[in-house]
């Protein structure tokens, strides 16, 4: 992975980021800054608001305290889960969703350039190859910032690894930020710069291969123990 | 006969989303809710379709709104909406007579002004619905897609909701509102037996609907038999060949 330069600007900063639903508090006092060109895991156990944090980045649930992104940001989001059930729709028809007019083009950077992929209904294709329609689909109106909650989620094993490539690749070619929601401790090592851990709260936020130091896991999965801040304004962790 | 092509058309296209949604049961519920509609108009001698239309267009409103406050879903709604409204128009209902025409349709007391009025109504639903269907779609695979892509999800539901019940209001005139509801679903479930893709999908359940209307209403004539049941059996009919058609394949 490629070693942060501190002359990058920062592409988004994060403060005091609250977000309460049913007066249920889902996130509490968010603190990170993010460097443009660089990848950020999130981590933590369910329920700690990962994927809600990523609601609140892409503006889709309501929320106190600020998020600045720098410049002009064209944000792509793969989520989680999406609903294909029995919809009879093609790969061609589901990308064309984002008014995207050269399919094959979309599909080429993740790799499933073939005429039969773009024909084949939605509902069939293996779990490995509908994260990369997935990602096809973020990156089909050239974003600068990729929000993946769980790439790998429902992908067997050997189809993990060359996901996260392909996604060190286009982070490497065309500078994009990338923030991944993972659990999986190999991967936030090899293809994420930052780690943000979670539990409501900010429990940890530094450079990834810490995660390998006894306090620092311990610090993750042990009791929380929230270093949410306010006092280190967002700066990692060191 | 003109009838029979505008409602199978925008039924059938209509109802492929319904289908989609997992829906099929609102659309038929929903066809019941034009009932008290329906026996004020035969009360106060006004065009009955103005008043099946008001009821569904404000059960519409009704049932998007509950759904937006209580998160529950459109079926669950519509399930109380609908018994609610079967039950005042059966009170409602002047005579048996009457109540079997609002159930049952009746295609011999259609005027060209009705004609005129369902190809033109019929018309707007379909090009509406083809303006919002991809973003319907794409709303029933991830909602935070949607949203993401600054598709307003609870508008275009509501839009759809309500010109599902302009076309249903249309249907009631020539099948009833018993039987309408079978134009918004059996169609496209024929048509999802035998489609890989969206477009050929929503093609194909017009054209089922309409093959299915019209060749009910053509049998009725010819036939001196209720148009809405010869509609049911044709629409079947189409049905039956897709299974057929899809246990081929397998």
């Amino acid at each position: 992975m490629s070693t942060v330069q501190n002359d990058q600007e920062y592409i988004l900063r994060v403060s005091n980021l609250s977000v309460k639903l049913q007066n249920q508090t889902i996130l509490d006092k968010i603190n990170f800054n993010l460097r443009r060109g660089t990848a950020l895991a999130v981590l933590g156990p369910n329920g700690a608001g990962k994927t809600m944090l990523f609601k609140a980045l892409l503006n889709l649930v309501p929320h106190t305290g600020k998020i600045e992104w720098t410049g002009k940001v064209r944000l792509g989001y793969v989520p989680q889960n999406i609903e294909v059930g029995d919809i009879p729709i093609s790969v061609k028809e589901f990308l064309s969703l984002k008014d995207k007019k050269d399919v094959e083009d979309s599909l080429s950077p993740v790799k499933l350039n073939n005429q039969s992929i773009s024909d084949k209904t939605l509902g069939v294709l293996s779990g490995g190859q509908l994260r990369r329609v997935l990602i096809a689909w973020a990156l089909a109106d050239s974003p600068n910032v990729l929000l993946f909650d769980e790439p790998t989620t429902g992908v067997d094993m050997d189809s993990e690894e060359p996901i996260y490539k392909t996604l060190n690749e286009l982070k490497k070619k065309n500078k994009i930020t990338i923030l991944l929601i993972t659990h999986d401790i190999h991967i936030i090592r090899e293809y994420s710069d930052y780690l943000l851990a979670l539990n409501r709260c900010t429990t940890f936020f530094g450079e990834s291969k810490e995660i390998m130091s006894p306090a620092v896991q311990k610090i993750i999965y042990g009791e929380t123990v929230c270093a949410g801040t306010p006092d280190t304004r967002g700066e990692p962790a060191r | 006969m003109i009838i029979g092509f505008s409602v199978g058309i925008s039924a059938g296209y209509l109802g492929s989303l319904m289908v989609l949604e997992k829906m099929a049961l609102v659309g038929d519920a929903l066809s019941h809710v034009a009932l008290p509609g329906l026996a004020l108009g035969i009360l106060y001698n006004f065009n009955p379709f103005f008043g099946a239309f008001a009821f569904l267009f404000a059960s519409a409103v009704v049932i998007w709104h509950v759904g937006r406050v209580t998160r529950l879903s459109f079926e669950t709604i519509v399930g109380a909406v609908f018994t609610l409204a079967l039950a005042i128009g059966i009170i409602m209902m002047p005579s048996v007579e009457a109540l079997e025409e609002a159930l049952f349709g009746n295609m011999t007391t259609v005027t060209s002004i009705d004609a005129v009025a369902a190809v033109a109504i019929s018309a707007v639903a379909v090009l509406l619905t083809k303006m919002i269907y991809k973003k319907l779609v794409l709303g029933m695979i991830s909602e935070e897609l949607a949203i993401s892509k600054g598709i307003n999800i609870e508008t275009i539901n509501l839009l759809y909701l309500l010109l599902v019940s302009l076309v249903v209001a249309v249907g009631i005139r020539i099948i009833g509102t018993l039987l309408v509801g079978f134009l918004v679903v059996v169609p496209a479930a024929a048509a999802k037996n035998v489609s890989t893709d969206l477009l050929k999908y929503s093609l194909l359940s017009a054209s089922f609907g309409t093959i299915s209307a019209v060749t009910g209403v053509l049998l009725s004539g010819y036939l001196n038999l209720p148009t809405g049941p010869l509609v049911v059996f044709a629409g079947i009919a189409v049905f039956v060949a897709t299974v057929l058609a899809k246990w081929r394949t397998r």
